[in-house]
């Protein structure tokens, strides 16, 4: 017995071995590697010569809490994950509501058009957003006129802008999220419906009280996964205004790349990523936390 | 049993099969005997080149020139990566600022040697300014290929309109004539001159003329608030507060329709735009518009002073061929190809005989440049330029413009910030120092 155990444990490491060696090599040591460096002040003269390159300590993360474009860059970016992120949940929710509804038909067609963003590539989608948002040609501004909107000058106004990537990544990615609530909803026995109903309770109550409990842990899934991929906005701002106007759109990654790739800042951008890290951590065991209390 | 072994003998006769055609396929690359450049070149360079390298391949037939095209906003970030993972070309197209960056990493080879013993290239032969950006610690690292600095375009209708038949010669007739073309439209919205704040080539051109520094102590603390550039500084964001320029750069979006349409008359920017303003601007327009050299500050002699850009050609210190490379290096700085590449993508010879064809010669809009290319100088040669510039300058002029913090806050937070970015060249000066 003991020895046949044995022989399935290291078949087991066998077959897993491929996949271990490469998350060890590709993944791990990678950011071991990141964390030893963000220790260390390694730029743009270290590469040249590995002795200009010297162990700072805890001064990267020091010089980071001093720094503005830091707080600037986490404002902007807890602005795109708290307005955007449950705005975006609740897009989700919504369409997944009205694709899932039994009146509507064409139910594949709608979840294929509402689904086409998120695989469209995001360069693309920035650009064409471009025009949308153009302040004296753009699509937006035009139907906007209409209804007596003045001009807004969506990114160039630092007013404007974040609300503006918000808006377009909300479009891009709700599919995703979409998809997923699908599932979840398909995942409710009708039963509980009939029930509900039978009983005289309204469309609302139904919602309030069948749906959203039996919805808790979709919704807990899609909360943590959209948290997490909020928080690493990135190639909207990258794409659309290089973190401008007056770094109004300036997240973290976009900084953290600017400091690494451009500038070279390695020992100071891997401190960022750290960091960057440590928030989505401690801000995953919240709400996780926070779920369980209200629901189990 | 049986069947695994079957399953391994194939495996192993297709992968002997692959190896063979493999090493056959590598050994018919390296049997050709033919020697292989690696030449990088940025943005449309990299279209026009082929066309004179294919010429070179033909004068030397044992010589292979592989052009490869990186776009211009990523080549930065691409030759770093490829120095730090060692897969760099043999010659580059190099940004002038950049050449003290991938000097300070060990990476470029000095061209002294070759420059002592070669018969085309030869410093008197180009601009003083242009060549001596190539420069650094007394050895040269490129040889100009082609040359790019700032004048004033400008709409020569509306000027005379308000009274110059001639461009400003110096700050207070630019100043001047920026007050008259504002009034000339009263409350419209159009505008006299142009300053993008993401570009820092004007705040600069301007500091300089002033007589700025803009860094100090052996380039390793900031001089932004001293009193030359703050005055360049506060000059500048007058035309931003009295609205002789637009804050927002958004309602440019198009700087040829914006031109066209008198949004606003004068803009000081690079060669790049004359052959644009050629070709986007309405026929009707185009005996309105002329270039000039840029003003001069206060009592200075006319022209002001400009910046000294363009690219050069560098070589690689990983170059296995550097003869070769040489070679095609040369083959470039030739007049006659000088010409041609001219006529291939409007980019400015960098050898001044080149300038004596009837194409360039002939061109009124390029004596301006030719012109200001007398007067240009190099910016501070650290390899953090590139950062302070376009991160911090153009940050802080955007504060200004916006009137965020005040001129003078802003020129101190300036300051702060690029001595926080210099702080590690102070720290390697200091070491040098010490050692010796």
């Amino acid at each position: 017995m003991i020895d046949s155990n044995k022989f399935k444990i290291s078949a087991a490491y066998f077959f897993l071995a491929p996949a271990m060696i490469t998350i060890f090599i590709f993944f791990l040591l990678p950011v071991i590697a990141a964390l030893l460096m963000s220790f260390t002040d390694f730029d743009i003269y270290s590469l040249g010569n590995l002795s200009f390159a010297q162990f700072v300590g805890f001064r990267n993360y020091i010089d980071i809490f001093n720094d503005p474009l830091f707080w600037t860059s986490l404002k902007n970016t807890l602005y795109f994950v708290i307005v955007g992120g449950p705005l975006s949940i609740a897009v989700s929710l919504a369409a997944a509501l009205l694709i899932n509804s039994k009146l509507v038909r064409f139910k594949s067609f709608f979840r294929l058009v509402y689904f086409i963003p998120v695989v469209t590539t995001l360069v693309a989608v920035s650009v064409l957003w471009r025009f949308i948002y153009h302040p004296r040609f753009g699509i937006l501004n035009y139907f906007l006129g209409f209804i007596g909107i003045h001009r807004i000058d969506w990114l160039g106004n630092p007013k404007w802008a974040m609300p503006a990537i918000i808006l377009m990544a909300i479009w891009k990615n709700f599919g995703y999220n979409m998809i997923i609530f699908i599932a979840g909803l398909q995942n409710i026995p009708e039963d509980l419906y009939e029930a509900a109903s039978l009983e005289g309770a309204s469309a609302w109550n139904q919602f309030k009280n069948i749906t959203l409990p039996m919805l808790a842990p979709t919704t807990l899934f899609v909360g943590i996964i959209t948290m997490i991929g909020y928080f690493q906005l990135f190639a909207e701002p990258y794409i659309m205004t290089q973190g401008g106007p007056l770094n109004s759109t300036l997240s973290i990654v976009l900084y953290m790349y600017q400091e690494g790739f451009r500038w070279w800042n390695m020992g100071y951008s891997a401190a960022l990523a750290f960091i960057l890290f440590f928030i989505i951590l401690v801000v995953s065991l919240i709400q996780l936390k926070f779920q369980k209390e209200s629901y189990i | 049993m049986n069947k695994l072994k079957n399953i391994v003998r194939h495996l192993l006769f297709y992968l002997t099969f692959a190896f063979i055609v493999l090493s056959e396929l590598s050994c018919s690359n390296s049997t050709s005997n033919k020697i292989q450049i690696n030449f990088w070149t940025m943005g449309a360079e990299a279209e026009h080149v082929q066309k004179l390298t294919k010429q070179f391949e033909k004068l030397n037939p044992n010589i292979v020139v592989k052009v490869q095209a990186i776009p211009w906003t990523a080549a930065h970030e691409k030759l770093i990566t490829a120095y730090a993972s060692e897969t760099t070309p043999d010659i580059v197209q190099m940004g002038n600022t950049w050449i003290p960056e991938f000097v300070a990493l060990n990476s470029l080879d000095s061209l002294d040697s070759f420059v002592d013993q070669s018969k085309v290239v030869h410093s008197k032969n180009y601009f003083p300014g242009i060549w001596r950006t190539n420069i650094i610690h007394n050895k040269l690292y490129g040889i100009p290929w082609y040359v790019d600095t700032r004048v004033l375009f400008y709409r020569s209708d509306i000027l005379k309109r308000v009274g110059y038949p001639d461009p400003p010669k110096n700050w207070n007739e630019l100043y001047d004539v920026s007050k008259k073309i504002k009034k000339l439209y009263g409350s419209e919205q159009k505008y006299s001159l142009f300053i993008p704040t993401n570009e820092w080539a004007p705040f600069i051109i301007f500091g300089m003329q002033a007589g700025a520094d803009l860094l100090k102590d052996d380039n390793s603390l900031g001089d932004f608030s001293e009193d030359k550039f703050q005055i360049a500084f506060n000059y500048l964001m007058k035309f931003y507060k009295e609205k002789f320029a637009p804050v927002d750069m958004t309602e440019v979006s198009n700087v040829y329709q914006a031109f066209a349409s008198g949004f606003f008359a004068m803009y000081i920017t690079g060669p790049w735009n004359v052959a644009e303003f050629k070709n986007r601007l309405p026929k009707s327009l185009q005996n309105d518009w002329m270039t000039a050299p840029l003003p001069a500050y206060d009592n200075q002699k006319y022209p002001g002073l400009s910046l000294a850009g363009g690219s050069s050609l560098s070589m690689f210190k990983s170059c296995k061929h550097k003869e070769e490379a040489w070679k095609l290096i040369e083959f470039l700085s030739e007049k006659s190809n000088q010409v041609e590449f001219y006529h291939l993508s409007t980019d400015l010879p960098s050898v001044i005989d080149a300038w004596q064809d009837s194409t360039l010669k002939n061109d009124k809009y390029l004596k301006a440049f030719y012109e200001q290319l007398q007067n240009v100088i190099p910016t501070p040669k650290v390899p953090e330029w590139e950062q302070i510039v376009s991160a911090k300058v153009q940050q802080y002029a955007e504060y200004g413009a916006r009137e965020k913090v005040s001129p003078t806050a802003a020129l101190k937070m300036l300051d702060h910030d690029v001595d926080k970015i210099l702080e590690k060249r102070r720290w390697i000066l200091n070491k040098e120092r010490k050692s010796n």
